[in-house]
């Protein structure tokens, strides 16, 4: 069908005739005259973006979009200079109808966050989307080889290159299409998870709330007040308990976890296991993980003894239970936190330390509080409100560096501040150490069970930082709360109600589409039913059924994420992924090795 | 169909927008300005990916 692009490539290299097709300006079509594409004759459109800067400042974008063209099968090339603004995307669709377009290649930023764009433009131009194809010139060139302009721009060519081999042999996909249950599965019962709960069923929806231990309410349960408001924890976490068990639609596991997930978006089935109740499986369409974190218990941190020198759960829990007795109260924070064995700043132990110091100095007569910090997280009004508040009321505010930490003796806390240059000894009855947010043990047991992945501190890691921030790569599967990362409650209220509205998008319409970049039986008569990629899957997406013909495999499309473990492990060869076939990752490497002289 | 109004054309508008479309919900997405975008559309790269912001 298509001709040989290696010898192709190199005629056209050789002998780009003056005033021929390929040496006119402006990268105008090379066959205008013809109306439509001739069965079978594969017809490229390359696209090269500038991105501004980004990418042209550091190489020759123009020269690559020279090149491009005269690559075989290759009918049109521009570069752009914002290729994903509107102009740039009417630009492609204008370019697919005018020059018979029927394979497009753009090279630009990244296809994580632009080829559904490009891919939309296509089909909107009356391209089947999969006839696209990404080149990542921003982070494999521009990025990655800044200051070497002739290498970025010659590696661009080579990408590029690959790219058009891998276009020439591109199919037209359908998506596919499955049912969605209309159901959700919540892990967590805490503030998030009950919000999200409580939304879901709000919206309709069946909810199944598991909870590990034997109360729901979670970390809020050991909390006094809540800050800005003052309201209690207790009651307020309680308020939402009720509602969630008065709900029809919530159904409530306590001392439950999750024991086996297995299925994809639509359809999950998940083995629960009660101490109180029968193990049993839950189909569900979608997952939230709300399994939210712990306070670290600060041992080894300034002389932490859970009686003289607590944590500031620890005083939540005294003045919940009005057993404050102490009057001379040095606080120090970032205990355990922004240091080398845990390098991030958990963001809620400032406001929780201000908060505490403010409400002992309202509470208790005579009292003195002095809070020894590194740097301060007082973002946004009402925070900033509480510090000044703290300051005007008599808390001081002294700070200390990482070099220099606060000494805990009997009875006095020895701290030198680099601000006041001064080296200050206060007396004390009780410190109370500001400790990060951690992960649940159990965060990667869910992680290994979901096939979610968890960041280098062991939260969970969302899909995209700002673009998809609650969901996780795998469809159906989301995030909020503190699993995710630190966050004050209302942000776990917040992320709560977005977790909930994005689950509810496949719940609301009842079917998903997938990508078709799945596994396949290519040589259905090569399988010897052998199982080996069965037993490879990890996503269960691979079975073995007796057929007229013996054993074979069946693969389970929705299921199957395209990782490619049961083509490699074929020693038959019987199985590809669709999209990318062996013939079109062939072509690429063909491509790249042949070079372009 | 049920219908929604959502005021304003930045990134909170649009991805107000898209969710709701995607619920199958019609949008009027009303923006003062003669383009979508807002105050996102004016900044160069976004923290800490280094994706382009617009």
């Amino acid at each position: 069908m298509s001709p040989e692009p290696e010898k192709e490539m190199k005629g056209k290299r050789d002998k780009p005739e003056k005033g021929s097709p390929v040496d006119r300006a402006g990268g105008e079509s090379r066959r205008q005259e013809v109306d439509a594409a001739p069965a079978g004759e594969i017809r490229i459109g390359a696209f090269i973006c500038n991105c501004g800067t980004n990418i042209a400042g550091f190489l020759d974008a123009k020269d690559v979009s020279d090149y491009a063209r005269m690559l075989p099968n290759v009918v049109f090339s521009r570069e752009n200079l914002f290729s994903c603004s509107e102009a740039g995307v009417t630009d492609i669709k204008n370019a697919i109808k005018e020059h018979k377009l029927n394979r497009v290649v753009v090279a630009a930023c990244t296809p994580r966050t632009h080829e559904p764009l490009f891919r939309a433009a296509c089909e909107e131009a009356g391209l089947n989307k999969f006839l696209f194809e990404f080149v990542n010139i921003r982070e494999h060139c521009s990025w990655v080889h800044k200051g070497e302009r002739d290498i970025a721009t010659q590696k661009a060519k080579d990408l590029v290159r690959m790219g058009v081999a891998r276009a020439t042999r591109l199919e037209p996909k359908e998506e596919i299409t499955t049912d969605v249950k209309r159901t959700a599965l919540v892990i967590g019962g805490g503030i998030s998870g009950l919000t999200c709960a409580l939304s879901l069923a709000r919206r309709g929806f069946m909810v199944t709330l598991v909870e590990r231990e034997k109360e729901l309410g979670g970390l809020l349960r050991y909390v006094n007040v809540l800050y800005p408001s003052g309201v209690s924890a207790g009651t307020f976490v309680a308020s939402r308990i009720k509602e969630v068990k008065k709900s029809s639609r919530i159904e409530v596991l306590t001392s439950s976890t999750v024991q086996n997930v297995k299925g994809y978006i639509g359809d999950y089935v998940v083995s629960v296991s009660s101490k109180d109740r029968k193990s049993r499986d839950v189909n569900c369409g979608v997952i939230v993980v709300a399994t939210g974190a712990n306070q670290l218990v600060p041992e080894g941190h300034f002389g932490y003894d859970g009686k003289k020198v607590v944590s500031q759960l620890q005083l939540e829990g005294m003045l919940r239970q009005g057993k404050l007795k102490s009057k001379r109260i040095v606080m120090i924070l970032c205990a355990g936190a922004r240091i080398r064995e845990r390098v991030y700043c958990s963001k809620i132990c400032c406001m929780t330390s201000i908060k505490n110091a403010t409400l002992i100095k309202k509470t208790v007569p005579g009292a003195s509080v002095h809070l020894l910090y590194r740097d301060l997280q007082c973002y946004g009004v009402a925070n900033e409100e509480a510090y000044l508040g703290a300051k005007a009321m008599g808390v001081r505010f002294v700070n200390y560096s990482l070099e220099n930490p606060p000494v805990v003796e009997n009875g006095r806390v020895r701290v030198s501040s680099p601000l006041s240059g001064r080296e200050m000894s206060i007396e004390t009855d009780l410190v109370v150490l500001a400790s990060p947010l951690v992960p649940r043990e159990g965060a990667e047991v869910v992680s290994r069970m979901l096939k979610v992945p968890l960041d280098e501190n062991k939260f969970f890691l969302e899909a995209h930082v700002k673009l998809r921030p609650m969901d996780f790569a795998t469809d159906g599967i989301y995030v909020c709360g503190t699993a995710h990362w630190p966050a004050s409650v209302s942000e776990s209220i917040s992320q709560a109600l977005g977790a909930a509205s994005h689950a509810s998008i496949p719940l609301t319409r009842g079917y998903v589409k997938v990508e078709p970049i799945v596994s396949e039986l290519v040589d259905e008569e090569a399988c010897r039913g052998c199982g080996m990629c069965a037993a490879v899957c990890p996503y269960g997406a691979v079975e073995i059924v007796e057929t007229d013909k013996g054993p074979k495999a069946r693969m389970i499309e929705v299921a199957c994420k395209g990782c490619g473990v049961c083509a490699a492990s074929c020693y038959k060869r019987a199985i590809g992924i669709s999209h990318y076939t062996d013939e079109q990752l062939d072509a690429q490497v063909r491509a790249y090795l042949k070079g372009d002289e | 169909m049920p219908e929604v109004v959502v005021i304003g054309g930045g990134i909170a508008g649009i991805q107000a927008s898209l969710d709701l479309a995607d619920m199958g919900v019609k949008v009027y997405l009303v923006e003062r300005k003669p383009s979508i975008g807002g105050v996102m559309a004016q900044l160069d790269k976004t923290f800490p990916t280094n994706d382009c912001s617009i």
